[in-house]
């Protein structure tokens, strides 16, 4: 039987959330810049507070711009709703600081980006949340890591620096046999190239700074829960499916069926740790991703252009694309990303770290800076930056070589791309 | 906040909109449509709750947390309302059904008028004929079946605000808590919508004051469907909501409020 024909990714790409405004008729999103909201009487604001009508209280909690950015990318990535936060970090943390507490013990793929890591293996670790590492790619390693006060498993669709493509179902599959929610970084992906709870993850986060906004002008994350798993089956969350003082005493799983994660995170981890997303931000991030579907056509299509380019490079010693019949995911990518691995990919560069360096310092159209998901190309040597302090051994633990530079490709003219990559790789093999 | 109540040789369970059942207080019984559960009413019931009833919203037998198989026929289900009436220490009470639930809640009205003291019909048609297309699927293709009720449930793609509070995307919400129902479970709820037959007989024997709540946009029971209902009625109220569809108390949960405030004593 045919399915209905639902909204397309673009339709809600642009409508999700936002109709023109009632009161002006303004076609866009209007940034609604106030800190608090005025209560129609004493009874309204007390039915706000308890949960009773559905409203805005204080932006903090939430903010009519925010809720659009919110639930435009709960559409897109086919959740039930969404929390924008602070920055992706933000997000990330009111993911794990909901479901864990002191104590518990998160299981978390090795290959995460450096910030993700230092919350995981320093920070929360100060706060009593433990986390141990697995290769993401094995999945006996994920089965065997469970241990009794594991709360949540953690990965991203593409792993850094390696690109490792995550088997998202294979590691659903096992979260959920140990009643363990799978929460799923999917930055690198956006829901145009992947929708991780249609694989079987329960929970997203996206550092939205990168492809979604688009433009590199905006710090901000969303938190998306698919609100498919069962936390009153699994039995380890007194968090979601007991009475909680903090909000009148609500039992978050029997107040609302599909939404008590949420409920819960906004509640309590919105409310008291505070890093919620300022309104113009959102209004960014909600114009970048008007344009999402183009702009990661555009990026997926430099993207192709230029690994061809560089496979062919004698410079070049090797690419790692997970399109590249050469990567161990090879086949998983073909599966889970047809239209494309993302925009950001590493190669080595024939030289080591002083031709890692002269090729860095040449480019012109590459800027040299730690960011990815930005319009414009960008670039970044890890053994001569973040990493400088590294030897080469060191460097190789952390999946890194000495000539191992990243790029984040933009929406510039292809050719001009691989011209200045051209000029740089002949300037760095001249030393 | 919530009780379970033996009823017919099962557990059923029962919201209590966050505050303790108390039978003494004017009782509102929360009846949902298909596929759904309890918490199609959360914000309603819970306000209510907390002024001045006391609210049972169910999940009918084999839907949510309330055990059994779903039971096959709307009289069958109003007959297992009076059960939980029963069990729950209650002479009377308030009915508000939605959809599937407007159809046990009119014919509980009309079979047991000492019981049922109130009638709210929201999202309500009678006949309410489910399209040969759609009762296939819900037997053949859950998925598709579902795919289609919540395309034809929603008027729009922005509500203000979503529900249950800012931030949760309406549609989504619908779509994951009709999957998150009992494999055969929708099949059998649509079946038992487009069976019953005694609608218009049932609207005749009320006694009870009814009131309808109609979405303008809706086209699962769109507002004309409803007209012979109305005029069977002896007693009855009715509200259209400007740009509700189908799952009105989410599109609309102040409206669909404001209606039940101004009916419910």
């Amino acid at each position: 039987m045919t399915p209905p024909r639902s909204p397309g990714f673009d339709t809600l790409s642009l409508h999700a959330g936002q109709q023109p405004d009632p009161t002006t008729g303004a076609r866009a999103t209007p940034i609604f810049q106030t800190a608090a909201y005025v209560f129609r009487d004493s009874d309204h604001a007390a039915a706000l507070f308890n949960m009773e009508r559905a409203g805005h209280v204080y932006s903090r909690i939430s903010n009519p711009t925010t809720a659009v950015l919110e639930e435009r990318i709960a559409a897109l990535d086919g959740g039930v709703g969404a929390i924008a936060t602070a920055s992706g970090q933000a997000a990330l943390h009111l993911a794990i600081a909901t479901l864990a507490g002191a104590g518990s013990h998160v299981l978390a793929s090795r290959a995460l980006y450096g910030g993700s890591h230092n919350l995981l293996d320093y920070t929360l670790r100060r706060f009593g949340i433990e986390t141990s590492f697995v290769d993401p790619r094995d999945l006996s390693a994920w089965r065997a890591g469970i241990r009794p006060n594991t709360r949540v498993l953690f990965a991203e669709t593409l792993g850094n620096p390696g690109l490792d493509v995550l088997d998202i179902a294979g590691v659903a599959e096992i979260a959920h046999a140990a009643g363990l929610p799978l929460l799923v970084d999917s930055t690198f992906t956006t829901p145009y190239l992947l929708r991780p709870f249609d694989f079987g993850a329960d929970l997203v986060c996206h550092s939205a700074t990168k492809f979604l906004g688009g433009h590199g002008v905006a710090i901000g994350g969303l938190l998306v829960d698919s609100g498919a798993f069962d936390w009153e089956r699994s039995g380890k969350f007194p968090e979601l499916t007991e009475p909680y003082a903090g909000f009148h005493g609500m039992d978050f799983q029997e107040e609302s069926t599909v939404a008590a994660f949420l409920l819960r995170a906004r509640r309590e981890g919105l409310r008291d740790f505070g890093a919620c997303m300022a309104p113009f931000t959102a209004f960014q991030l909600l114009q970048g991703i008007e344009t999402l579907s183009l702009r990661m056509d555009r990026h997926i299509a430099n993207t192709r252009a230029i690994v061809a380019f560089l496979c062919e490079h004698k410079a070049v010693a090797s690419v790692n694309y997970p399109e590249l019949p050469t990567h161990p995911d090879h086949q998983l990518a073909k599966t889970m990303l047809p239209r494309g691995c993302g925009a950001v990919f590493t190669f080595e560069i024939q030289g080591g770290r002083a031709a890692g360096r002269k090729f860095i310092e040449t480019l012109r159209l590459f800027s040299h800076l730690a960011n990815v998901g930005d319009a414009k190309s960008l670039v970044i040597h890890p053994a001569s930056t973040t990493h400088f302090r590294l030897d080469d051994t060191a460097l190789r633990a952390a999946g890194i070589g000495p000539g191992t530079i990243r790029l984040s490709i933009g929406l510039e003219d292809s050719a001009d791309l691989v011209d200045d990559l051209a000029q740089a790789l002949r300037a760095s093999q001249k030393l | 906040m919530a009780i379970q109540l033996e009823v017919g040789g099962h557990t059923a369970w029962a919201y209590t909109g966050g505050k303790s059942f108390d039978a003494t207080l004017p009782v509102v019984l929360f009846l949902h449509g298909a596929e759904h559960d309890h918490s199609v009413w959360a914000l309603q019931s819970r306000y209510l709750a907390h002024h001045g009833r006391s609210v049972l919203a169910v999940d009918l037998p084999g839907h949510g947390r309330s055990a059994g198989a779903p039971l096959v026929s709307i009289e069958a289900l109003a007959d297992w309302v009076v059960a939980l009436l029963d069990a729950a220490g209650v002479a009377a009470a308030t009915l508000v059904g939605h959809s599937m639930g407007s159809l046990i809640a009119l014919e509980c009205a009309a079979r047991y008028p000492q019981r049922v003291s109130r009638v709210a019909l929201i999202g309500t048609a009678f006949p309410m004929r489910v399209a040969d297309e759609l009762l296939t699927a819900t037997r053949d293709d859950e998925p598709v079946a579902q795919a289609m009720v919540n395309l034809w449930s929603h008027s729009a793609l922005a509500h203000y605000p979503g529900n249950p509070g800012p931030g949760f995307w309406v549609a989504g919400v619908n779509h994951r808590l009709m999957q998150r129902q009992k494999p055969g479970v929708m099949h059998s709820d649509f079946a038992a919508c487009n069976a019953y037959t005694n609608g218009l007989t049932a609207c005749g024997r009320i006694t009870a004051p009814v009131l309808l709540v109609l979405g303008k946009r809706d086209v699962m029971t769109p507002p004309r469907a409803a007209k012979d209902m109305i005029a069977a009625l002896p007693n009855a109220q009715v509200v259209e909501i400007e740009g509700a569809g189908h799952a009105i108390m989410a599109e609309k949960p102040d409206e669909a409020l404001e209606a039940l405030r101004a009916f419910i004593p």
